[in-house]
């Protein structure tokens, strides 16, 4: 088990470093740099400016001490664009705020979702299997920046229940509207999973003989079938977060809370390098280490998977 | 403005030096609520007076900060730091008298070696300030030789008299010279404080402005609070007492949540003018803003052949619907444009442009014959590439563009592409037709004017025209420079080298018990000072 | 929205068994998915997107690239959808007609799913059977790769190359379709290293028979069912990938649109009394994105049919 976690890290590492120099040489061959703006800057403030921010020196030395300050230092360097932050300042401001909302956001999907699934399968083709299907297909079909608009026209502008935007972390009333934004279509998606795979498996022997045993239905259900039901959902995890970072941009863009999502697109668009490194970096790191957690999960719940 | 109006005015004001910050009428109930929430499109990417480059910073630090002189309601300026000034007879060197009663949000005076400093930084090359040129537009001595690293900065042509008169002198007389002072790259900053926090001084905690208000909170992309500083000179005239800016990237999401209370001011998205002002009369604005909106046309080596005909420069301009752009598209109160200087400009006079004149049934009719003339038309059509950058307003304006001169032949293929890679493509001369806007820097012509003389680093077209470059030059140190203003806008009517579109309007939605705001002011500066909030 | 993995592995086992090789699994499923109703729906869904992007053009009365001058300005009042002025779907925010801008964006849509997720089932197909017929270290190493490759996050490398190298379509299928051969790579694999130690593979290598031939010969037939069902999956998966592309401002140029786009333009000025903008093309988004669902799933709950 420890042997199987460290030959994953170990491939992490490779993993990064790709990551790192691919996003890094796509980057500098774009068209633009971080200076480039309406106003031509003269030739020797944008030298300076070249030189004050390293860009003067060959790729691959740029490449090189860039990784040197990460691995010796922590240091990603500061934001070309905003001028009086550094790029772990603009993490340290950002992930945390997306990294409550979508984890709140996760853990909502994942119990609803799970609920939901195994609720309409122990009912199927009953009213509220139905009702279970037609809301979990329709919220995953739903683009979240179609629901974003709607929510903030309910919520804030009719009903005046919450604020419709920015982040505090001290007031959770800030947090609704962004959860269920980004949660809703991954609850839907667990939720069609868990309920096929709880179909399946209450069709399956093994639960028929408990039944047969003369086993409480409700017993039944906790004690044999919902396990092996969650092994799709887990397999699902993890692409799921990683998706969930990602649309982490429309809750920052509608909600204006300040996540990462926002400052990612925007250090792209602004050629921010350093931020865009950065941010690429974590969400790089934060899959391989979630994807791991996922497995080992996976392999806690499943004895038939040896390492 | 003239050289005399403008000492004139400032005497005027130097005479009765209490008549700005808050101007509450006698009788007014206030509101117990002075705070002042506004919208930003964007996150503010400095505090940091001589490195932010964004007219949304610009807001910002007008309230942290505080220049030489500030504008009021209509955009005449009026004394800030600086009480008064001298000019000397050759009109070259400013001494200017700072207000002794001046300080900083820890208490210590204002002094003219603290506009020394920020000036030096400002064009100090190791500061590598991307507005590091607005010492140069000021004409300030010695100042593009220290940006280019050829001096150092002590040698640039600003200096402390004592503690409370500072000297400016400058290359050549600049009439509008006091009218560039209000820009925030001139604020001062404290010398002190830079060298003890480096990068990190604009960190609230850090921060000591000495402006009306001071920095409590700024969070990157989501709010900056600002208190009212009891130091600032004038606190006791101050009313409003807390400012928040909160960034919406999303337009239609800003006016939402105007609508739902949550904010002072916001603009108005493309097209809802005219609803919102039936609804709100007292809240929807429109107000003169100095931008100009235009397709450059590229008239270098690297362009089509076509575009360095004139009469193809002058029929596509001519085939340009601009009403339906303004009345249709904008709705927003826009003014169509057939040339490039903004109306509202201080001082400008419209120059007479025969094809302003015409109906767009006569423009149509000439822009055929001009084509033909040059041999294009319907059955020899013209292919031409329009570059924009992703926006909303820009994409529906180039829409419009394409189905304009579609009957005239001339098939336009839109080009949308992010901003850095529509600058670049401009800058590189690599397109045909392309989006540009300006915004004056300052309320004077030559802000727009000084783009296209052959000299000019933002000429992305390469308009070279020997008669255009002799008429700017010379309004440098003419005594009136308005009659060359309007023979050059002259000069770009005949040649044609843009597509003038329209003029901006700041359109806004503003809570109707918020006064104070300028009405007047073309370039649409406002200070937390001047505002407060009516009872209802 | 997304695919079981688990399913696809189930489905792989189902169709590659030895007894139920052949004619009959083909029959007995087309008999499967032709009875079941929420498959056959889905199928009627498609068939009428299809012809709804194939021939809606031909009902349209206005282009999708024409202003409608007498509309512009005043949308919100007259832009709505009449039969009268011939905007079926009313106007967009610029007085284009948007039954015509619909029937385009639907056009442009259902491209980038199917070439989309043609291009990822190609790549992954022939990447997951190399590895997996070959197998020993070349496996090893393809298989690294793919677990290197899986950890990128993709959405960010695709925002990436649309924003500094410019939209195009073309990088649009590209990368789309770039982002999910991964996930398929790894189901051939497994499939074809289970069909590889059949008895009548050995044979044909032991008689010399190269291994392209027996890849294609042998190996790819019975690969089928499961590329087709994850292929029909990917396909809604695409359009949303699309759709999220287009709301960042980075999809197809103008005048072309797409339902992602269409929506996402509704969806702004979902306030300002054009709800129309909105609903048409969402309408369209959901009904294509039903049928593929329901359809993949038909495919596969025919194809591995749990009731054996």
């Amino acid at each position: 088990m420890i042997v199987y976690i460290l030959k994953r890290l170990a491939i992490a590492i490779p993993t990064l470093l790709l990551l790192i120099i691919f996003s890094f040489l796509l980057m500098h061959a774009a068209p633009g740099g971080p200076f480039t703006q309406e106003r031509e800057l003269p030739a020797q403030v944008l030298a300076n400016l070249n030189a004050k921010y390293g860009l003067d020196q060959p790729l691959w030395k740029q490449i090189a001490s860039y990784i040197w300050g990460i691995v010796a230092h922590f240091d990603f360097g500061p934001s070309f664009v905003y001028k009086d932050r550094t790029v772990n300042e603009i993490i340290a401001q950002g992930f945390p705020v997306t990294l409550t909302y979508g984890g709140v956001s996760f853990v909502v999907a994942v119990v609803a979702g799970v609920t939901l699934g195994a609720v309409a399968a122990v009912k199927h083709n009953t009213i509220i299997d139905y009702f279970a299907v037609g809301v979990s297909i329709g919220a995953q079909v739903l683009p979240n920046f179609v629901m974003a608009p709607i929510l903030v026209i309910v919520f804030t502008l009719i009903l005046g229940w919450l604020p419709g935007g920015g982040w505090r972390f001290s007031d959770p009333s800030y947090w609704i509207m962004p959860v269920i934004a980004l949660s809703t279509s991954y609850m839907a998606s667990i939720a069609r999973i868990m309920r096929s795979s709880m179909l399946e498996v209450l069709n399956s022997n093994h639960i028929r003989t408990a039944r047969a045993k003369g086993l409480p239905g409700h017993r039944v259900i906790w004690r044999h079938a919902l396990k092996p039901a969650l092994l799709p959902v887990i397999s699902y995890l993890g692409p799921a977060f990683v998706a969930m970072i990602t649309g982490s941009v429309i809750v920052d863009i509608y909600f204006s809370t300040g996540g990462i999502g926002k400052a990612f697109v925007d250090s792209a668009l602004n050629r921010d390098y350093a931020v865009m490194m950065g941010v690429t970096i974590l969400v790089g790191a934060l899959t391989i280490l979630f994807n791991l957690v996922v497995d080992i999960i996976y392999g806690w719940i499943d004895p038939k998977i040896r390492y | 403005m003239k050289l005399t109006t403008a000492l004139s005015a400032l005497a005027l004001l130097v005479a009765a030096p209490t008549a700005f910050a808050a101007d509450v009428p006698e009788g007014t109930v206030l509101s117990e609520n002075q705070t002042y929430t506004f919208w930003l499109l964007d996150a503010i990417k400095s505090m940091d007076p001589q490195i932010n480059t964004d007219v949304e910073g610009s807001d910002i630090l007008r309230n942290l900060f505080e220049g030489l002189y500030n504008e009021d309601a209509k955009g005449d300026i009026v004394p800030g730091v600086a009480l008064s000034h001298d000019l000397s007879e050759d009109g070259m060197t400013y001494t200017f008298h700072l207000r002794p009663e001046a300080v900083w949000s820890d208490g210590k005076p204002v002094t003219a070696g603290d506009f020394v400093y920020a000036w030096q930084r400002l064009a100090d090359p190791a500061t590598a300030s991307e507005y590091a040129w607005y010492m140069e537009l000021m004409q300030v001595v010695n100042a593009s030789k220290i940006t280019a690293g050829e001096l150092p900065p002590s040698d640039l042509g600003v200096k402390a008299i004592d503690d409370h008169t500072l000297e400016v002198t400058i290359e050549t007389p600049l009439p509008y010279f006091p009218q560039m002072l209000v820009h925030g790259s001139t604020f001062p900053v404290r010398q002190d404080v830079i060298e003890k926090f480096g990068a990190d001084w604009t960190k609230p905690e850090n921060m000591i402005g000495n402006g009306a208000y001071t920095l409590t909170e700024h969070i990157l992309g989501e709010r900056v609070e600002m208190d009212k500083s009891d130091t600032y000179w004038d606190a006791d005239k101050t009313v409003m007492t807390h400012l928040t800016a909160l960034t919406i990237n999303d337009v239609n999401q800003g006016l939402t949540r105007y609508l739902a209370g949550e904010l002072d001011r916001v603009d108005i998205p493309a097209g809802q003018y005219p609803r919102l002002k039936k609804e709100y009369p007292d809240e929807a604005t429109s107000l003169p803003y100095s931008c100009s909106y235009i397709y450059m046309m590229n008239m270098s080596e690297k362009g089509p052949e076509a575009l360095k005909d004139v009469r193809v420069r002058k029929a596509l301009s001519y085939a340009m619907n601009r009403d339906i752009v303004v009345d249709n598209i904008l709705q927003g109160g826009q003014h169509p444009s057939y040339n490039w200087t903004h109306w509202a400009t201080a001082g400008f006079e419209m120059p007479e442009i025969d094809y302003a004149g015409w109906t767009q049934e006569e423009r149509n009719e000439k822009a055929r014959e001009l084509l033909a003339e040059a041999g294009y038309g319907p059955e020899n059509p013209l292919d031409l590439t329009l570059n924009y950058n992703t926006s909303e307003d820009h994409k529906k304006i180039a829409i419009a563009a394409q189905q304009f001169f579609k009957p005239f032949g001339v098939n336009l293929t839109l080009n949308n592409m992010e901003w850095k890679v529509h600058t670049d493509k401009m800058q590189n001369q690599d397109f045909d037709l392309a989006r540009y806007a300006w915004c004056g820097d300052y309320n004077e012509a030559s802000t727009y004017l000084d783009l296209f003389t052959s000299y000019s680093g933002h000429n992305n077209g390469h308009f070279f025209n020997d008669e255009y470059d002799a008429l700017m030059k010379e309004s440098k140190t003419a005594e009136d420079p308005q009659p060359l203003y309007t023979q050059a806008e002259q000069i770009l009517a005949s040649e044609m080298p843009i597509i003038p579109i329209y003029h901006y309007a700041q359109v806004d939605m503003i809570s109707s018990d918020i006064k104070g705001l300028p009405t007047e002011n073309v370039m649409q500066t406002w200070y937390g000072k001047d505002l407060y909030r009516i009872a209802e | 929205m997304v695919i079981d993995s688990q399913k696809m592995k189930s489905l792989a086992e189902a169709t590659s068994r030895e007894d139920v090789a052949g004619r009959s699994l083909w029959a007995d499923a087309r008999r499967r998915f032709f009875s079941n109703k929420a498959a056959m729906f889905g199928l009627v869904l498609l068939v009428f997107v299809t012809l709804f992007a194939l021939f809606g053009n031909y009902i349209a009365q206005w282009s999708n690239e024409e202003i409608d001058f007498s509309v512009m300005g005043m949308v919100a009042e007259q832009g709505g959808p009449s039969i009268a002025n011939g905007h079926y779907f009313g106007t967009d925010d610029l007085g284009r007609d948007l039954f015509a801008r619909t029937v385009q964006g639907t056009q442009i849509s259902l491209a980038v799913g199917i070439i989309g997720s043609a291009i990822a089932v190609v790549v992954g197909t022939i990447y997951g059977a190399t590895a997996g017929y070959f197998g020993g270290r070349l496996d090893n190493f393809m298989m690294r790769a793919v677990d290197i490759l899986l950890a990128i996050p993709y959405m960010f490398v695709l925002i990436l190359l649309l924003v500094m190298y410019g939209r195009s379509i073309t990088m649009l299928f590209v990368g789309v379709g770039l982002i999910s051969w991964l996930e398929m790579s790894r189901i051939v694999r497994g499939q074809t290293l289970t069909l590889k130690g059949r008895e009548y593979i050995e044979a044909a290598r032991a008689i010399g028979v190269p291994a392209p031939v027996i890849i294609r010969r042998h190996i790819l037939p019975n690969l089928i069912g499961v590329v087709t069902v994850f292929a029909t999956l990917l396909v809604p998966n695409m359009i949303l990938t699309e759709s999220f592309i287009s709301f960042l401002g980075l999809g197809v140029q103008e005048p072309m649109t797409s339902l992602g786009a269409l929506i996402s333009e509704g969806s702004g000025t979902i306030s300002y009394g054009t709800l129309w903008q909105l609903a048409f093309p969402l309408l369209f988004f959901v009904l294509t994105l039903f049928g593929f669902f329901f359809v993949g799933d038909g495919l596969r709950d025919a194809l591995d049919p749990k009731d054996r």
